[in-house]
């Protein structure tokens, strides 16, 4: 039996690794994630969780210990936020490039200078190009639901998945969450496979130094060289839509809840203006949506599920009748414009969509953001978007001049 | 046509070396004087400074001190810490194997 608990945001990725069956824990404490990693300890210690819980000094040798689990063979699981993230960085390069299907959450806050601890996007947003399928979430039960779809993507396409989920607003916020039986769960989650095993019987060197071109090695075959394999790595996150999109599929005709496959959208279907969100910002933008409607502004919205791989035809084609596009998001991409904004307007680039697109820059370290105020921004673009304004950039609640 | 590289990242077997367990990276070998070395004069374990500086770890601390060309890289550090000038690099080309 299925049963509802009420649960934050961490609680409800703890209990999703503990139905996972996940081997191998490893975690250095950050806020707001700590709380996630310290329910995981605890189960250990219980012995309700038969996984081994490997305590580093960093979160460098976090991932570099999740790098090793993984390559021979175990399921493995870590948590972190922000500056936590940042310093996984480098590691997070080699989790790609040796294809492991490692499940990370991040919960999301912002990044120095100056110190904070709320909520924004920067931390994973920076972390795009690491070659890492990134899953945002819009409430606790996609939190949970995610985790378990992440290990089969992850595992299916031998990419590591980032779920990502916001700092506080979700991490440490209450919801009703339905907990899926573990039997099926088990049924849809098949054990890991790794793509090579690694036995003393037939040792191997991993990840050795690699030359531009293609070599032959000691035994006469052909291997591919540096490109090569970064190109597959290309590929998989490419062909990783399909499977993203399947899994998500399949975990609705099982657990009754559809999350959107690469994105959801919300009152869509005759907008006059599209606000496009990721994670809980795109949540507030159906109840601004909502209150635009209620004064006759026909808005609909469209939240990014997935960030990378990029919904590249999904956005072409919810987008495609668009007579305008408000983009909000918790991130910058510093001399330019968001990292949303940019990706969206990119991927409409040559489609003959020629809507306006204005990007907010909202919520940076935790300020708050409220919907009245989403609907407010819709209002002000709609009229520059009346004097012919294309493009504009405006930084949300925020003093700048 | 050749086969694809089958591997998702990059991997290779054990094999041997160009230079049997290695590869042949050393350009010159340390060759001992066992007139000179110190353990070798005394004849009883002394001195070492060479086993103390490998950065390899491959010089065997005996009576006489040995050098396992396997893995030595040819670095030369043992000959210059040597106190006795017992210890002579001879480019790879001229030492005998
Ligand atoms: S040459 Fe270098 S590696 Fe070889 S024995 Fe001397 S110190 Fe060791
Ligand atoms: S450092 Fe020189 S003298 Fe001392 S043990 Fe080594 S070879 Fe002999």
């Amino acid at each position: 039996m299925s049963a509802v608990q009420i649960l934050t945001g961490n609680q409800a990725a703890a209990t999703a690794v503990k139905l996972c069956d996940v081997q191998v824990i490893s975690a250095y404490p950050i806020t707001p994630s700590t709380s996630l990693t310290e329910m995981l300890a605890e189960w250990i210690e219980k012995g309700e969780l038969k996984a081994e819980y490997v305590r580093v000094e960093s979160e460098h040798s976090v991932m570099t210990v999740c790098v090793s689990a993984s390559s021979v063979g175990a399921r493995v699981f870590t948590s972190t936020s922000s500056h936590g993230l940042l310093y996984m960085h480098e590691q997070l390069h080699w989790a790609a490039g040796s294809r492991l299907p490692i499940v990370t959450c991040v919960i999301n806050r912002g990044v120095g200078a100056p110190w904070s601890i709320f909520n924004d996007q920067q931390d994973s947003i920076s972390q795009r190009d690491t070659g890492w399928i990134q899953i945002y979430c819009r409430d606790n039960q996609e939190i949970l639901d995610s985790v378990i779809q992440a290990y089969r993507i992850a595992e299916e396409v031998y990419c590591p998945v980032m779920v990502c989920y916001d700092g506080f607003v979700l991490s440490h916020t209450m919801m009703p969450v339905e907990i899926p039986e573990a039997e099926k769960v088990k049924n849809f989650l098949p054990p890991y496979k790794p793509h090579t095993i690694l036995s003393p019987e037939e040792p191997l060197n991993i990840n050795p130094v690699i030359l531009p071109t293609q070599r032959r090695d000691a035994q006469g075959v052909l291997r591919d060289g540096y490109m090569e394999f970064r190109w597959k790595l290309q590929h998989a996150l490419e062909g990783s839509r399909d499977v993203i999109v399947e899994v998500n599929r399949q975990f609705a005709d099982l657990f009754g809840r559809d999350h959107g496959g690469m994105l959801w959208g919300y009152r869509t279907d005759d907008a006059e203006v599209y606000l496009v969100g990721i994670g809980s910002l795109a949540t507030e933008a159906t109840m601004a949506a909502d209150m635009l409607r209620e004064e006759g502004i026909h808005a609909g919205v469209v939240g990014i599920r997935v960030y990378r791989p990029f919904p590249r035809e999904e956005i072409r084609n919810v987008l495609k009748n668009a007579p305008a596009i408000v983009i909000f998001e918790k991130d910058i991409s510093y001399g330019y414009e968001g990292a949303l904004s940019a990706d969206v307007k990119a991927a409409l680039y040559g489609t003959g969509i020629s809507a306006p697109v204005h990007n907010y820059i909202a919520g940076l370290g935790g300020r708050d953001v409220k919907a009245a105020e989403l609907a407010e921004a819709v209002r002000s673009s709609l009229a520059a978007v009346a004097g012919g304004v294309m493009e504009r950039q405006t930084w949300l609640n925020c003093v700048t001049e | 046509m050749e086969t694809r590289d089958e591997n998702l990242s990059a991997m290779c077997r054990p094999a041997v070396g160009e230079a049997g367990r290695t590869g042949d990276w050393r350009d010159a070998t340390p060759v001992i004087d066992y007139t000179k070395c110190i353990a070798s004069l005394k004849n009883r374990p002394a001195c070492y400074l060479c086993w103390l500086y490998c950065p390899e770890g491959v010089v065997i601390a005996g009576v006489p001190v040995q050098i396992d060309l396997d893995y030595c890289k040819g670095c030369g550090i043992c000959a210059e810490e040597c106190p006795a000038k017992a210890i002579t690099m001879v480019l790879q080309k001229e030492a005998k194997p």
